[in-house]
């Protein structure tokens, strides 16, 4: 499932990220990239820019200034209105977005849920779009509630839908905003399988968290953010274990004797 | 109580509970083609119209309906509007109960949680496409409540077209408290129709209410 | 026939006149509002049967019946009875007794939505229902009801054109006494419109001081 063509530019180039709100600077200056396949942890204490950052990568909040480059093309350009708007729906298809509180669409059932998008955007017929819902939710184990409302199901499930309803556009990269911070404990777990899942299936993936384990076991790389910049990145052993700046090894400590 | 009188004089309270109705549905209609309107301008990413949107309902909700019908009925022919009083009276309580239902319907599109539009957005749909089937639909069951309060008032609003000689229900009891002098009575006549008439819309707005629920 | 404008000027003095007789209505209403809008809402809470049943029918009545029907219940019905009011005051009434029974409404919420332990600790304290009521749980009900209240002052003063209709010389008839002299509804209904919205905008105001007053003195 690795595509390896183009490997000398980056899969993912931020250049010089920085965001404003108002006086409040929330990103100062971050430049990373990341490559095909990587599974890539952001960790940090709240209100450092995590968030932040994941949504500037798909423009649902615009960076101030620097550029989010996918693949070779860049997404947050410059472009008049109509322009900018057909871009930008556009690139979306290939970014896959996880929330954390779901924002699974009520009104719709779990297979509406996941067909909607790929029907209007990818003019798909109802018969290969509901074939397409049944893989997905195969794939994250919920065939049997296909015909169900998004009320009825708990908050494991929920997110599970949620993933195999960012699949369904068959994305390049897939974002993770505290994906499981909402959810009970018994309930993470499930969550956190089939995003082991998806790591193994080589999808290059960028997860907001605060489980440290998670990340640690998953995630190729960690990065820690404080205050809008990037403090220390690494591979989980180094951060996690042998952590270099002082800021690092506060966050951990208070993080980890809870 | 005089009730001999009350049912000697019934039959023309029927035919103007008839005419109310109708000053109802037709200025429903109205008000909500004007407050979908109004509430989409509201929206717009465009200032200018989110002006001109909240200048309307601004002036249309700060005036007296009242006056807004002398304004189009007495004033009109000034300006080259000829209507009947039954034309001149919908028209003004539609466009005035459309500012009142702009802020309804705008209210329930706001109440749709961010998430939503961000989820949908995410997925790659325009604002549009976002808007009419995600936000909408859900809109559309927050709003029917608070629609029948408008509508509610709507109802007692018609009453508003009698000092223009539209005969429906209060011109009656006014025609007939002159002609009688029985005040007690014509009000009787004249408000328990009006309440029939708000009762069976209410039940209609709670049917629909409970209908649009989802399962 | 066209329209001109330079007509109005003339008639400042009947529109003003007309104007103040609106700010007295609605004032006067007002107050009948909400003075009467706290006896309603005790009576209907807390009065002996007897007397709550034919109010709540009353009320029932008063809020599921057009205003301007119920004007001509007032004004015409007191003459029959032998009162013969003046219609200013006939419509100060209707107008007062109208929102009192919607402020009512809003009040009741509002007193059973005070807290019980403020009931029971005053109780405890040795005060009496009535004084615990009028001590302590209107006090608070009426303030946080405030705001809604307003939003009905403001339809008050809206509706106070309807007194027109009995005969009230307010700021409606006084465009019409103009009207009638110089032929031109559209100029003066406008002017009129324009009067009603500039006493809005001030009733408005006044109210979202009357607010924050209040929300600073918690």
């Amino acid at each position: 499932m690795i595509d390896t063509t183009k490997s000398d530019t980056p899969f993912i180039d931020i250049r010089h990220a920085a965001k404003s709100f108002g006086a409040l600077e929330v990103l100062k200056d971050i430049s990373l990239t990341v490559e095909r396949g990587q599974i890539v942890a952001i960790i940090g204490p709240s209100g450092s820019g995590k968030s932040t950052l994941l949504r500037a990568i798909n423009e649902l909040d615009p960076l101030s200034s620097g550029e989010v480059w996918l693949e070779g093309v860049q997404i947050n350009k410059k472009l008049p209105y109509r322009q900018y708007e057909k871009h930008v729906n556009q690139v979306r298809q290939d970014i896959g977005m996880v929330f954390q509180h779901f924002n699974l669409f009520p009104h719709l059932n779990v297979r509406d849920n996941i067909t909607l998008a790929p029907k209007m955007l990818k003019g798909l017929s109802t018969a290969a779009a509901n074939k397409l819902a049944e893989e997905q939710l195969a794939h994250v184990g919920l065939s049997e509630k296909i015909d169900v409302f998004p009320s009825r199901l708990s908050g494991g499930q929920k997110q599970r839908v949620a993933i195999a309803r960012a699949l369904a556009m068959k994305p390049k990269v897939m974002l993770f905003d505290e994906a499981t911070s909402a959810l009970d404990p018994e309930l993470v777990e499930e969550v956190n399988l089939v995003m082991k899942q998806l790591a193994e299936e080589h999808m290059t993936m960028i997860i907001v968290t605060h489980e440290m384990d998670f990340a640690a076991s998953v995630c190729d790389r960690v990065l820690f953010m404080d205050q809008g910049v990037v403090v220390e990145e690494g591979p989980p052993e180094v951060i996690f274990q042998n952590p270099k700046e002082e800021r690092t090894k506060n966050f951990l400590r208070k993080h980890l004797s809870r | 109580m005089d009730t001999d009188l009350m049912i000697r004089v019934y039959p023309f309270f029927i035919e103007a509970a008839y005419v109310t109705v109708q000053l109802s549905v037709l200025t429903c209609l109205l008000g909500l083609a004007c407050g979908t309107l109004g509430a989409m301008a509201r929206l717009s990413r465009l200032a200018p119209i989110r002006w001109i949107a909240a200048t309307y309902v601004s002036l249309f909700r700060g005036t007296p309906a009242l006056i807004q019908i002398f304004i189009l009925y007495f004033g009109g022919p000034q300006i080259g509007i000829n209507l009947d009083s039954f034309a001149a009276g919908t028209i003004a309580l539609g466009v005035n109960i459309g500012a009142y239902m702009t802020e309804t319907i705008r209210g329930a599109i706001i109440s749709v949680d961010r998430g939503q539009a961000e989820a949908s957005r995410t997925l790659g749909m325009s604002r549009a496409q976002t808007m009419r089937k995600v936000i909408l639909p859900q809109a559309a069951r927050m709003m029917i409540r608070p629609l029948g309060v408008n509508i509610n008032a709507l109802i007692k609003g018609t009453a508003l077209v009698a000092p223009i000689s539209v005969i429906e229900l209060t011109y009656t009891a006014q025609r007939f408290i002159g002609s009688t002098y029985k005040p007690f009575e014509m009000f009787l006549l004249a408000g328990i129709l009006y309440m029939i008439i708000i009762y069976v819309v209410g039940q209609g707005i709670k049917w629909l209410d409970r209908r649009a629920q989802i399962v | 026939m066209g329209l001109d404008f330079t007509v109005v000027p003339e008639y400042f003095g009947i529109l003003f006149l007309g104007m103040g007789w609106t700010i007295a209505i609605t004032i006067g209403a007002g107050l009948l509002s909400f003075f009467g809008g706290i006896v309603f809402a005790v009576i209907a809470l807390y009065g002996h049967w007897v007397i709550r049943l034919p109010f709540r029918l009353l009320a029932w009545l008063f809020m599921g019946t057009p205003l301007l029907l119920q004007l001509f219940l007032i004004y015409f019905g007191l003459i029959e009875v032998g009162i013969d009011l003046p219609a200013f005051i006939a419509g100060v009434i209707g107008l007062g007794l109208h929102f009192a029974v919607y402020n009512s409404e809003l009040i009741q919420a509002s007193i059973l939505a005070v807290d019980k332990g403020q009931y029971e600790g005053a109780r405890t304290l040795g005060l009496s229902r009535g004084q615990t009521l009028r001590r302590i749980v209107i006090p608070q009900a009426v303030r946080a009801v405030i705001p809604p209240m307003g939003n009905n002052m403001i339809a008050l003063l809206k509706d106070s054109a309807l007194v027109s209709v009995i005969g009230v010389a307010e700021l409606t008839l006084a465009a019409q006494q103009a009207i009638s002299r110089t032929y031109r509804p559209f100029e003066f209904y406008i002017a009129a419109a324009a009067c009603y919205y500039v006493i809005n905008l001030c009733l408005e105001a006044g109210l979202r001081r009357l607010e924050r007053r209040i929300a600073a003195s918690r």
